[in-house]
């Protein structure tokens, strides 16, 4: 082993698969999790018996928890860095008051009014990226602040009643795409809207082979790529279908748009953008990244005023959703958000995590809230059995990583080397300790001065 | 030498990992009260034999017998091993900065009365234990109040409270400067005249032939021969012929200097010590670098010289006081890292894992991380051009690794420093400050890297070398500068250094000093 340690050698098209969803060190965990979102939408439509896979439902669905997924596209982006932000709730709270304050009793236009929430996004993210990156608190206890302030602010500028806003207003919440066009018994803009996915879909694939014939690199073999482009075109005709097949009237939600733009734009960013990979570098290791010249408080300073402009956006839907704002807004949101993060294979020391993984695990706490719920499961006990995902989640995650193995996939796959592992706890040749961020023993501070 | 008992037998050890075979039929024989070496290149097998040895990779995962003490032993974890008197130290220390010598050294094995820590008992017999190793400091200073030195030798005294037969060293003074390490040897020879034996890991051939009674060469997981210190005349080129396989003509690749024009120059300079504002790290130093020079820093740890180093990269330690920076005759501000990169500065870092690379990255990333706008149009990282450049890179440098899309903690040490060096080079750098470039890094490993520095200057860059090891300065530079507390104290040009006017300078101040 004096030259490179090899891995094992994986089947190939296992490698191959892992290819599917995107290279680097986290594909394995991705696909784990997308398994498993699978696997309990498929369990759920079985049980409430094709209940799940309803129009009327996936519509509510998606308006449900468009918010929490938005703060979590935030929420991973702050997590990577290394910080947490407990404040995002409190924040779409206050943020929601004062637009729906300003839009009843100052009579805003709903345009104007959504300008403000994002102004006053960026001035609170200002606010407490300040704190964390140029004065060097804890995004913890700054966050946990916020958490109280903006919380109280809700209650005092909104006298602790609620507001209600004007039906215009809820199009961003609750609307629908406008039908036009001839009568198809579908929604023909959701039809529409498919088209350009499908479209999309079939163009980046063959872009990103492009740039891969270009670049000389290992590229996944055709087969997989058509396979895969397969799958995701099936998926993307039966959602298509499924959203503009429900009843007259509706469609793909405005606020399932917002999201899916946020999404992109931000796997964008956080991919291909010299900030995304500074992201990476500071919550990886924010001393190496500073040598490299990476200012790293810029960085931390604008992941987490990022954060509290998302958390302003979430707050507009929520209140858009339900046609008011109250004094209980946003309550939990945060955790919700977290929760999703982590789900997604984020790691608690930073460094590591995806924009599309912490979706995949926003999905899957909104499908298990809304299949429980479909069964009839009460609310307390669907709060016992999400703290349990979590738990086992992530707690699968660390486990597997000890082991040096991809998550979800290699637990199912262990049988065959069921014997070693039986015989105590074996350190892969390639130190796992160094990739686990869990067990990573580098100095973490992660609010330099 | 009279047959001496043996204390531990290894037999046949074999140890594999998925698809890589660490061990195979690796044997060792230590004898009774001897100072038994383990040599071999990174990645040879020695940590993992150790890791056999002291049950972290417990019976049953491995194949192979160990005879300890005349019995057959199979330790299950490493409480085992320690209750038979194996004790490990490890080269990363295992104390708890924020906890007092005597807290660190009862750790897990406190005196107790009723389920009661009974302190005076353990400080009495911290006080005891530190005498044993030659310390005299106060059992309640904190562990990172100490230097790394004193911590080394809290980490023997440690193990002394555990009775300890079989004491095991991986890379005991890789940290530690020369005094340091003188003393924690001759502690060591003096455990053995106690009775107590040594295994020691260790890259400094030239401790291993001070202090070995006998010396075991790993290659590729098996063992090479084993070979009696006083018996076989041993030297350090014997040593190195067995851990490569081959005589290693010369440890640094030929080179013709070639020569130019000052160009860059500091003066002055002086630096504050972070915490502590009286205390003046670096003191009104001056020095230049010529184009395709290379030049030795030599000091003592602690003197001062990556402080030195890192002020001038952007400011990046202690207060700056003052002094100037001048590039090709012009002053130059360097107030922040990217300022530094701007103006053709880079600086590797002694500490590879904890300040020169982000482990969870991949190799092809990490090679880019310093220049991003190198390769972007709009902030938008062009990905071909980064494979490409990765690629370049990995053969230019011979990287060895698979694939540059892989992690670069997957790489071994002296891969992961060049990766590291890449990283610098992609910024096209005029003057490159490498801090211990080869700290950690095997031989092979070394003289490649020794390459790549030559290069670097054949190329018409000027280069700083900062290294602790003495022989390597002498090897590779043109100009040595030699730092003693803080201040320059002597210039020496390749042909009037030899090891001994460096150490003298090296130790001591110098009133007035030539600069050119």
């Amino acid at each position: 082993m004096s030259a490179v340690p090899e891995e094992k050698k994986k089947s190939g098209w296992y490698r191959d698969l892992g290819k599917m969803f995107g290279a680097g060190q986290s594909s394995g965990r991705q696909l784990g999790i997308l398994g498993a979102l699978v696997v309990i939408i498929i369990f759920f439509q079985i049980a409430t018996g094709g209940l799940t896979l309803d129009p009327t439902n996936l519509i509510n669905l998606v308006n449900q928890n468009a918010y929490v997924l938005i703060l979590a596209i935030g929420m991973v982006m702050v997590i990577i860095a290394g910080h947490i932000d407990l404040s995002v709730g409190s924040i779409a709270a206050f943020v929601g008051i004062m637009v729906a304050t300003s839009m009843a009793s100052w009579h805003f236009p709903p345009a104007v009014a959504i300008l403000l929430g994002l102004a006053l996004g960026a001035v609170i993210g200002a606010w407490q990226g300040m704190w964390v990156a140029y004065v060097g608190v804890p995004a913890f206890i700054v966050t946990l602040a916020g958490m109280l302030i903006f919380r109280g602010a809700n209650q005092f500028f909104g006298n602790s009643t609620t507001v209600v806003v004007p039906q215009s207003f809820t199009f961003i919440g609750g609307g629908f795409i406008r039908d036009f066009g001839p009568n198809t018994n579908y929604s023909n803009g959701t039809l529409l809207l498919g088209l350009i996915v499908a479209i999309v879909i079939i163009v980046q694939e063959w872009r990103s082979r492009r740039t891969q014939t270009t670049m000389g690199s290992q590229k996944a073999p055709l087969w997989v790529s058509i396979v895969k482009l397969a799958i995701l075109e099936a998926l993307v005709v039966y959602a298509t279908l499924l959203f503009a097949g429900g009843r007259l009237g509706t469609s793909f939600p405005i606020s399932g748009i917002i999201l899916g733009i946020l999404v992109l734009a931000y796997s964008f960013v956080t991919r291909r953008t010299t900030f995304g990979r500074h992201i990476y570098a500071v919550g990886g290791n924010w001393r190496a990244a500073e040598l490299s010249g990476v200012k790293i408080r810029r960085i931390n300073f604008f992941v987490m005023m990022n954060m509290s402009i998302l958390a302003s956006v979430a707050g507009m839907i929520g209140v858009a959703r339900a046609g008011a704002s109250g004094p209980g807004d946003g309550v939990g949101w945060e955790l919700d958000a977290i929760a999703a993060v982590f789900i997604g294979g984020a790691a608690v020391a930073g460094g590591i995590g995806t924009i599309v993984g912490s979706i995949v695990g926003g999905l899957v706490i909104a499908v298990l809230n809304n299949g429980l719920q479909l069964l009839g499961v009460t609310i307390d006990r669907v709060q016992i059995i999400k703290g349990l995902v979590l738990l086992i989640a992530v707690g699968i995650d660390v486990y597997s990583k000890k082991q040096g193995r991809p998550s979800l996939i290699g637990l199912m796959t262990r049988n065959r080397r069921a014997s070693e592992a039986a015989a105590g706890l074996e350190a892969p040749a390639v130190e796992p300790a160094e990739n686990s961020a869990e067990a990573s023993s580098r100095p973490k501070s992660t609010t330099p001065n | 030498m009279q047959a001496e008992p043996t204390i531990l037998e290894m037999r046949s050890i074999t140890k594999e990992f998925p698809g890589v075979k660490a061990l195979s039929n690796v044997s060792l024989t230590v004898s009774a009260g001897e100072i038994h070496s383990i040599c071999g290149e990174n990645g040879a097998g020695k940590s993992t034999l150790m890791k056999v040895l002291s049950g972290v990779y417990p019976f049953g995962t491995y194949d192979g017998t160990i005879v300890y003490q005349g019995e057959e032993v199979r330790f299950r974890d490493i409480r085992s091993s320690e209750a038979a008197g194996i004790v490990i130290i490890h080269q990363e220390l295992a104390l708890i900065p924020e906890l007092s010598i005597t807290e660190n050294i009862f750790l897990g094995n406190e005196p107790r009365r009723g389920g009661v820590i009974n302190w005076v008992e353990a400080k009495s017999r911290a006080i005891e234990l530190l005498a044993r190793v030659g310390l005299s400091d106060d059992p309640d200073t904190q562990i990172k109040n100490i230097g790394v030195g004193k911590q080394q030798l809290v980490e023997i005294a440690k193990a002394l409270n555990k009775s300890v037969k079989l004491l095991i060293l991986d890379e005991p003074t890789a940290a530690l400067n020369s005094s340091d390490s003188q003393h924690l040897l001759d502690l060591i020879l003096g455990l053995k005249g106690k009775g107590i034996s040594s295994i020691m890991i260790s890259h400094k051939l030239n401790e291993i032939e001070q202090i070995s009674d006998s010396i075991t060469i790993l290659r590729d997981g098996k063992t090479i021969e084993t070979l009696d210190v006083k018996s076989d005349g041993v030297d350090e080129d014997r040593i190195i012929r067995g851990m490569v396989g081959r005589n290693l003509e010369s440890r640094f690749p030929d080179r013709t200097p070639n020569i130019g024009e000052i160009f860059f120059e500091v003066r002055n300079w002086t630096v504050q010590h972070p915490q502590v504002p009286e205390r003046m790290v670096v003191k009104d130093s001056s020095f230049v670098v010529r184009r395709g020079e290379i030049v030795g820093f030599a000091g003592l740890m602690g003197a001062g010289r990556t402080e030195l180093a890192m002020s001038i990269f952007g400011r990046s330690y202690g207060n700056f006081i003052s002094g100037e920076v001048y590039k090709d005759g012009k002053e130059i501000k360097l107030r922040s890292v990217s300022e530094a990169i701007d103006n053709g500065l880079a600086y590797v870092s002694e500490d590879r894992k904890a300040l020169g690379l982000n482990l969870l990255d991949l190799i092809k990333s990490s090679i880019v991380s310093s220049k991003l706008s190198k390769i972007s149009r709009w902030d938008v990282v062009n990905d071909a051009k980064e494979f490409a450049i990765a690629e370049q890179y990995r053969k230019d440098l011979r990287i060895k690794t698979p694939s540059v899309e892989r992690g670069v903690s997957t790489l071994s040490g002296g891969n992961q420093q060049k990766v590291v060096l890449a990283k610098w080079m992609f910024t096209d750098p005029d003057l490159l400050i490498l801090d211990e470039p080869t700290r950690g890094i095997d031989v092979g490993a070394k003289y490649e890297i020794y390459g790549i520095i030559q290069r670097l200057a054949a190329e018409g860059k000027g280069v700083i070398v900062i290294s602790s090891e003495l022989p390597e300065l002498l090897g590779i530079s043109d100009r040595i500068y030699t730092i003693f507390e803080g201040a320059i104290t002597s210039n020496i040009p390749a042909a009037e250094a030899d090891p001994e006017t460096v150490m003298k300078n090296m130790t001591s101040t110098k009133k007035k000093v030539a600069q050119r």
